[in-house]
């Protein structure tokens, strides 16, 4: 009801009020009269009903007045005020007018001046807001060109190895933009594609063991570069930097240098400081022993000295054209170096009576071990070569139990491994040096003598006898003075100041796969190319497009596109719709060769595609003769879009991107239809949501309940 | 009878000095010029002192020092071994495996003589 209405309202219930109250004053005054009394009344009231009636009109205009009068006074100015009030928090500039009552002014003047403040802090908020904004915006622009400019590769990983974060040159390092390369280095994929699960494990514990610092390893890409890889834990933000206990760790940061050409170099060095001392002692050895016979037996035969000359003519020749040749060959070589650190003995010992335990399932105990022998070796290499001796041991020969000593030797160090009961040829043992290392399905192109050169050591199995049991001795290089680097981050108080997204969070891997929110998932979407519509009569895909998303965002840079050469002939229909012409399919690779590939692509990912049963058929189909099976749940713009909207008439793609807002842009190509089915499944997630349809098993049972999921290709 | 003494070293030119040397030293020098003929010679020639090269073709060395002195007829046997590595750790390993002297190339001709004469002195 409006403010008039209720001033109607007002007047009227004031009138009857009135005409009640003369009523009643009436009835007071005439009740109990009597006869005589009665009859003057009622002639007075005749006589008088004109006047009383209008003296009563006249309260009532009276009474009317006087309402509206406050009406107009207190009521409306406070209605006014209660709108002004409305639009001012709408418009924060509006305030109250000054109307009505004093009292109401009063009101109004209090409320502007709350108004003026909170105008006031609202400005302050928004210059603070901006100001935060543009410095975290420097910050992550500094970052980012600190990260794209840096000369090594830097891949950040949480604590399960999948890859949160890796730069541009991480990415040349690992293949560029080939296709192996993408299946191999992508956000969300695990770091354990790149580096072996082991080293980076290795590399962790001993950081660990150490209470922080950084660890160096080596590991070789597929395409043969060798990497130097450095690896830091990276500690959990907000953690207690005053908890002198062990710091939690929230992943692990890489920095991979790419060493092989140094490395190439400084072997090219070796090989020619080798040459100029190891392969001129012979010959210097024999031109010494020849001039000084000739020199101190004067007495010789003239035909022995004859002989003795021409060694020495020999000898000084074949020194003059080592050294010819090796400073022809001494080109200018860099200076770099196996990645050998400084460990304690006893640390290399504990780890290795562990590996080996485990691997070999032997019980390994410690002889005698020098707690202060340090050593300068690789420890990771060594520890392969000991488990791949141990493994041996055990596989070929029963060993049961194994001892590990480690003695100091002068400038050496003495690592035994001990056996006894079994005593072996030497030949045998001396052939383990020099095979390939094998250990439980992963073999390595190095072996144990390899292992042992790099580690600048020697090797041999010995007999003890007396003590009935025997031993290889590994001889290593000790390492005097200070052990250790210092630690890199153990010390860092505070969280890294370049680096706050929020990638650390603990994903809910337990859960199966089914009951996973749509939301958290990696996906893989997809389109392909064909050279018709019915894979079972031979129809055949001459192109793949892909794009990842992971954590909700499209990583368009993360695309996979390839043209496949189709082993038939294609239909002119197919060649007006997807406008690839048989001249650009000759030379690629065959379905055979391309869906390896692909299948490591869309590792651990859901598939997406749109009407994916048709894809998929093309994919079931090739599963026998290629032997790869695309196994991973799939999920279907087409269905879901029946289930979101189950009144539309068309479900195309064209279509429900227009519906869903997402312009298309290059369709037909593999790839752009991959990238307008990954925009427009982004915008069903929350649609979805709202349809209670949040986990991948809600989704794929929601997309079976339509009409449309009976379509078989 | 003459002390014997097995060179045994594929490089024909320091063959010809060691084996003057001992020559006129008095010795009964037999010569191999690889491992597998070393083995032979010494099962065959009983020498009281081997003089291994380390880098021999067949069986080096190392091996064939390994070898002999697995062998109880000549645990007692003197081997010295040269080589043309002068590093530690083959030395070590040299020892280890049960060489007597250990020289590296090139030696002194004196010190060759002298350290032969005192194995062969030594009970």
């Amino acid at each position: 009801m409006g403010t008039r209405g209720k001033l109607v309202a007002a007047v009227v219930v004031a009138c009857a009020y009135l005409a009640a109250v003369v009523l009643a004053l009436a009835f007071v005054a005439g009740a109990g009269l009597e006869g005589q009394d009665r009859a003057v009344v009622d002639a007075l009231l005749d006589r008088r009903l004109g006047a009383l009636v209008m003296v009563f009109c006249f309260a009532c205009v009276f009474m009317f007045l006087m309402l509206r009068a406050a009406h107009g006074f207190l009521v409306q100015p406070l209605a006014r005020a209660a709108e002004e009030a409305v639009a001012m928090v709408e418009q924060p500039a509006t305030r109250l007018g000054l109307h009505g009552s004093g009292e109401l002014q009063a009101l109004a003047v209090a409320v502007n001046r709350l108004a003026d403040q909170r105008q006031r802090h609202d400005a302050e908020i928004e210059t603070r807001v901006r100001a935060a904004n543009a410095a975290a915006d420097a910050d992550r622009n500094r970052f980012a060109v600190l990260m794209s400019e840096l000369a090594q590769g830097v891949i950040v990983c949480n604590m399960d190895g999948r890859v949160l974060l890796y730069n541009r040159r991480a990415r040349a390092l690992f293949a560029g933009s080939s296709a192996q390369g993408m299946a191999a280095l992508g956000l969300g994929r695990s770091i354990y594609g790149l580096f072996d699960r082991h080293l980076i494990g290795y590399a962790l514990e001993h950081i660990e063991a150490r209470g922080g610092g950084h660890r160096h390893f080596v590991s070789v890409t597929e395409a043969g570069r060798l990497l130097r890889v450095l690896v830091a834990p990276i500690p959990e933000a907000g953690g207690d930097a005053a908890d002198a206990g062990k710091p939690r760790c929230s992943g692990y940061m890489t920095m991979i240098e790419d060493m092989t050409e140094s490395f190439d170099s400084e072997s090219a060095r070796d090989q020619l400081l080798q040459d100029l001392t190891e392969s001129s002692r012979g010959p210097v050895g024999s031109l010494r022993a020849a001039a000084e016979t000739l020199h101190d037996y004067g007495d010789m035969s003239a035909e022995e000295r004859q002989r003795f000359l021409a060694v020495v003519r020999d000898e000084a020749e074949r020194i003059a054209l080592r050294v010819e040749a090796a400073a022809r060959s001494f080109a200018a070589v860099l200076k770099s170096r196996w990645p050998l650190e400084e460990m304690l003995g006893a640390d290399l010992l504990t780890a290795a009576r562990r590996r080996i335990a485990e691997r070999c399932e032997i019980p390994v105990s410690l002889e005698e071990v020098d707690a202060g022998l340090w050593l300068k070796v690789d420890g990771f290499s060594l520890l392969q070569a000991m488990s791949y001796f141990a493994l041996r041991l055990h596989d070929e020969y029963g060993i049961r139990e194994l001892r590990l000593r480690l003695t100091r030797d002068g400038e050496m160090a003495c690592l035994d491994l001990i056996w006894s009961g079994v005593f072996m040829s030497t030949e045998t043992v001396m052939n383990w040096e020099l095979d390939p290392m094998n250990l439980s399905g992963e073999t390595s192109p190095l072996t144990v003598r390899d292992i042992v050169e790099r580690n600048g050591g020697e090797v041999w199995f010995q007999r003890d006898h007396a003590a009935y049991r025997a031993y290889f001795r590994f001889l290593l290089p000790a390492f005097s003075g200070q052990g250790g680097s210092a630690p890199l981050l153990a010390t860092v108080d505070s969280r890294p100041e370049f680096y706050d997204f929020d990638l650390f969070r603990d994903e809910e891997t337990d859960l199966a796969l089914e009951d996973r929110l749509l939301a958290q998932l990696s996906y893989t979407v997809f389109d392909t190319e064909t050279t018709g519509l019915n894979p079972s009569e031979g129809d055949e895909i001459i192109q793949i497009g892909a794009v990842r998303i992971v954590n909700r965002r499209l990583l368009r840079h993360e695309a996979y596109e390839q043209l496949i050469d189709p082993q038939r002939s294609l239909p002119a229909a197919s060649v007006k719709i997807h406008g690839i012409g048989a001249d650009m399919l000759a030379g690629q690779p065959s379905i055979g060769q391309v869906l390896p590939i692909f299948r490591a692509f869309v590792a651990d990912t859901v598939l997406v595609a749109h009407n994916a049963a048709f894809d998929m058929r093309f994919l079931e189909l090739k599963e026998a003769a290629t032997g790869v099976r695309f196994d991973r749940p799939v999920l279907d713009t087409f269905l879901l879009s029946a289930v979101l909207f189950p009144n539309q008439e068309t479900h195309r793609l064209e279509a429900i991107a227009e519906r869903l807002g997402v312009s298309v842009l290059g369709r037909h190509t593999a790839v752009g239809d991959a990238i307008v089915t990954a925009e427009v499944f982004l915008k069903m997630l929350p649609l979805l949501a709202e349809k209670g349809i949040r986990s991948l098993g809600e989704a794929r049972a929601a997309s079976e309940k339509t009409f449309h999921a009976r379509i078989r290709y | 009878m003459a002390t014997k003494i097995l060179i045994a070293d594929d490089e024909p030119n320091i063959v010809i000095s060691l084996e003057f040397l001992l020559k006129r030293e008095g010795y009964e020098v037999v010569v191999a010029h690889d491992g597998v003929q070393a083995l032979a010679q010494v099962r065959a020639e009983r020498p009281d002192l081997a003089i291994l090269d380390v880098m021999m073709p067949n069986r080096n060395g190392f091996e064939v020092c390994q070898d002999l002195r697995q062998d109880p007829e000549f645990k007692t046997m003197r081997i010295m071994m040269l080589t043309a590595k002068g590093r530690d750790t083959e030395v070590s390993k040299g020892l280890a495996l049960g060489a007597d002297v250990y020289m590296t190339k090139p030696f002194a001709t004196r010190d060759l003589l002298a350290k032969v004469k005192a194995l062969l002195e030594r009970a």
